[in-house]
C-alpha cells in the first residue's frame, strides 16, 4: 500500500503536454496554506524547481493509487483520498483544492494524458511487481544476454520447434483466460504422474503460443485426455502411430476465430494449432512423455505436434459431434481422439449416397490392413462437397453410420491367415464367419473442410477392442 | 542486462533413484512368472519358456494382463510379487 501526508497529491509525467501547462499551477499550490506531493512518473526532475517532488518512476505509488490518468490531483485526508480530479479543469482543480484563481491565463480546460501505469503491457507487469502475485512453479533464472528461445530448448522443454518463452508476465495473463484457481489440479499427468494444475497449463500455454482465451478449450481437453477411458499413458506409451486428436465444437469455435474450413486439418490458424500444440507441450513437459523416453513410436505423426480442428456446424445438416456425444446444443466442447490421419477418401465420381458411402466403406475397410478384422475406431472428416451428396438425398448422420456398418463387413474365408500369400489375418477357427471391421461405437463423423473438393478423409485410431484401451472422451468447455 | 526469470513447465518430480534387483545366479528353488501382456505371439515366446523351464524342473506360474495398452492392475502386480521371485514377460509384438 502506499501512504500519503494529509493534503494535495497531485500525479504527473514530463512527456505530457497538460501537465507541462498546469506546472504554474503547481507552484501555485505549493506556496498555498496545504501540504503538496507531487509525483512523477518519468522524470524526477519535473516539474523543475518545486519541493517535495517524489520520484515515482518505478510506478509503485501509482499504480497502489490506481492513476489512470495524467495530472490526477488527489485529495488526501486522514490518511485516505477524499476526493480525485483528471486532467485540467480549472473548476474542478478550485472546488477540490479550496483554492480561487488557479492557473490565471491557462485555458479553462485540458485533457489529461494515459498515466504510464496504462502504457501497453503495463498493467500486468506492475500487478506482478506490486500485486502480491505468486507462482507455485520453480522460477528458473537464465542470464541477461542468455538466447531465451535457446535456454528453453537446452532444458528440454520443447517439441522441437521454437517456444514462447514463458515468462511470469505471459503466465500471469494466460490465467487470466480462466476463472479456475491456478492451483486447481486437473488430474495426475502419465507417464511420471505429477500433479497438472491450471498453473502448469498455462505455461505450456503460453509456450505453445496460445492467446488467454484459448484457456478454457485447452483446460476441457487436458480434462479429457485425463479421463480414465482415454487411457493416456497407453497413448503415450505405444509405438503405433497415434497422439491426441481434439476435435472443437460449439460457439468457442467462433470466438476463437478457428478454422473449420479451407485447410482446417493444415496449418495457419492460430487457434487450431497452437491448441492442440499446447496439449502436447503439457504432456511433454508436466507429464513426462518424451520421444525416446516413454513415448516409443515407430513412425509416429506430424499431429502429434499438434492436431485440433473445430467441425463446421454451420454448413450441415446433422448434429453436431457434441451433441450426438451428449452435450446440450449450443454449449461448447471437446472431444478428445486418440488417432492419426489423414487417409484420404477421394472420390469425385459419386453422386448418389449410396455409390459415396460405398467409397467410403472401401477405404474403411483397408484401414490398419485390408485382412485385420476387427479394426481401429475411426473418425471421418466428410468434407462439405461429399456431404452435400449426403444431404439432397435425405441421409442423417445416423442412416450413414448404419450403412457403413452394413458395408464394412468381409468374409472371413479371404481374410484368413496366409490367404493370398499374405501372413496377415484371422485364424482358421472364423471361417465360415461374417466380421465386422468396426464396434458398433467404433465410428464417427464429422463435417470439416473447405467448400471445394470431393475429398473426405479418416482420422485413424489405436487398435481394436477401443472400449477398454482408449475411447474418444468429451467433455464441456467450463470457464 | 539483468538475469531473466522464466517459469518450470515441468512437472517438477524429484527422481527417485531405484536400484534394480541382483539377477540371481541360479534358478534353482526359485519359482518364475510368466506374465502375456497380450502382445500379439507373446503366447507363443512364454509357452515355449514355460515348456523350457518346466522341463529343467523349475516352478512356473502364469499371469496375463487383459490389455497391453494400460497399466497392470495393483491386484495383479501384488499377487506377482508375492508368489515368484522372477518374472519374465513377452514386451513386443
Amino acid at each position: 500500500m502506499v501512504s500519503l501526508p494529509d493534503g494535495l497529491a497531485v500525479v504527473v509525467k514530463r512527456d505530457c503536454p497538460t501537465c507541462e501547462l498546469i506546472t504554474p499551477v503547481l507552484r501555485q499550490l505549493a506556496g498555498g496554506n496545504e501540504r503538496l506531493t507531487v509525483l512523477t512518473q518519468d522524470d524526477p526532475s519535473f516539474p523543475p524547481g518545486l519541493s517535495g517532488v517524489v520520484d515515482d518512476t518505478d510506478l509503485e505509488k501509482s499504480w497502489h493509487l490506481n492513476i489512470e490518468t495524467v495530472p490526477t490531483v488527489i485529495r488526501i485526508k486522514g490518511g485516505r483520498e477524499s476526493a480525485r480530479a483528471f486532467g485540467w479543469h480549472r473548476g474542478e482543480w478550485e472546488t477540490l483544492t479550496g483554492v480561487r484563481g488557479l492557473g490565471e491565463g491557462l485555458p479553462a480546460e485540458r485533457p489529461g494524458c494515459g498515466s504510464k501505469t496504462v502504457d501497453p503491457g503495463m498493467v500486468d507487469e506492475l500487478e506482478l511487481r506490486f500485486g502480491g502475485v505468486s507462482f507455485a512453479s520453480r522460477p528458473v533464472e537464465i542470464g541477461g544476454y542468455e538466447d531465451d528461445v535457446e535456454a528453453c530448448f537446452e532444458r528440454d522443454w520443447s517439441d522441437g520447434l521454437p517456444v514462447v518463452t514463458p515468462t511470469p508476465v505471459r503466465v500471469l495473463r494466460m490465467l487470466r483466460g480462466t476463472t479456475r484457481d491456478p492451483k486447481e489440479v486437473l488430474g495426475m499427468m502419465p507417464p511420471d504422474y505429477p500433479a497438472c494444475t491450471v498453473e502448469k497449463v498455462a505455461i505450456n500455454a503460453v509456450m505453445a503460443g496460445c492467446k488467454p482465451e484459448y484457456m478454457p478449450v485447452l483446460l476441457a481437453a487436458v480434462e479429457a485426455a485425463l479421463d480414465d477411458r482415454f487411457c493416456l499413458h497407453g497413448v503415450i506409451a505405444t509405438t503405433m502411430y497415434i497422439g491426441p486428436i481434439v476435435i472443437v465444437n460449439g460457439p468457442v469455435r467462433r470466438q476463437l476465430g478457428m478454422n473449420s474450413g479451407v485447410n482446417v486439418l493444415g496449418q495457419g490458424n492460430r487457434a487450431n494449432n497452437t491448441i492442440g500444440r499446447a496439449l502436447q507441450l503439457t504432456i511433454r513437459n508436466i507429464g513426462g512423455g518424451k520421444p525416446g523416453g516413454v513415448d516409443r513410436a515407430t513412425l509416429g505423426n506430424p499431429g502429434k505436434l499438434g492436431f485440433c480442428f473445430p467441425e463446421d456446424e454451420e454448413g450441415m445438416s446433422w448434429d453436431p459431434l457434441s451433441v450426438e456425444r451428449g452435450i446440450a446444443r449450443g454449449k461448447s466442447a471437446v472431444t478428445v481422439f486418440a488417432g492419426y490421419g489423414v487417409q484420404g477418401i477421394v472420390d469425385q465420381n459419386s453422386r448418389t449416397p449410396e455409390s459415396l458411402a460405398k467409397s467410403f466403406a472401401m477405404v474403411l475397410n483397408a484401414v490398419f490392413h485390408p485382412k485385420t478384422f476387427p479394426g481401429p475406431d475411426v473418425f471421418i472428416v466428410c468434407s462439405p462437397e461429399h456431404h452435400r451428396v449426403f444431404r439432397n438425398a435425405g441421409w442423417s448422420k445416423a442412416r450413414l453410420k448404419e450403412e457403413l456398418h452394413k458395408l464394412c463387413v468381409v468374409e472371413a474365408d479371404k481374410i484368413i491367415r496366409d490367404v493370398d500369400g499374405c501372413a496377415v489375418g484371422v485364424p482358421d477357427k472364423l471361417a465360415g464367419k461374417t466380421l465386422r471391421k468396426f464396434r458398433p461405437d467404433g465410428l464417427q463423423i464429422v463435417h470439416s473442410g473447405g467448400t471445394a473438393g470431393l475429398f473426405s478423409g479418416l482420422l485413424v485410431g489405436w487398435g481394436a477392442a477401443a472400449e477398454i484401451n482408449s475411447q474418444p472422451v468429451t467433455k464441456e468447455v467450463r470457464g | 542486462m539483468d538475469n531473466r526469470t522464466l517459469l518450470d513447465p515441468t512437472g517438477e518430480l524429484k527422481v527417485v533413484g531405484r536400484q534394480k534387483p541382483p539377477r540371481p545366479s541360479s534358478l534353482d528353488g526359485v519359482t518364475v512368472g510368466l506374465l502375456d501382456i497380450a502382445k500379439a505371439r507373446g503366447n507363443i515366446f512364454l509357452d515355449r519358456l514355460d515348456q523350457r523351464l518346466s522341463e529343467r524342473g523349475i516352478a512356473v506360474k502364469r499371469y496375463a494382463k487383459a490389455t497391453p495398452s494400460r497399466l497392470a492392475p495393483i491386484d495383479l502386480k501384488q499377487k506377482i510379487a508375492g508368489e515368484v521371485q522372477v518374472v519374465v514377460e513377452g514386451l513386443a509384438d
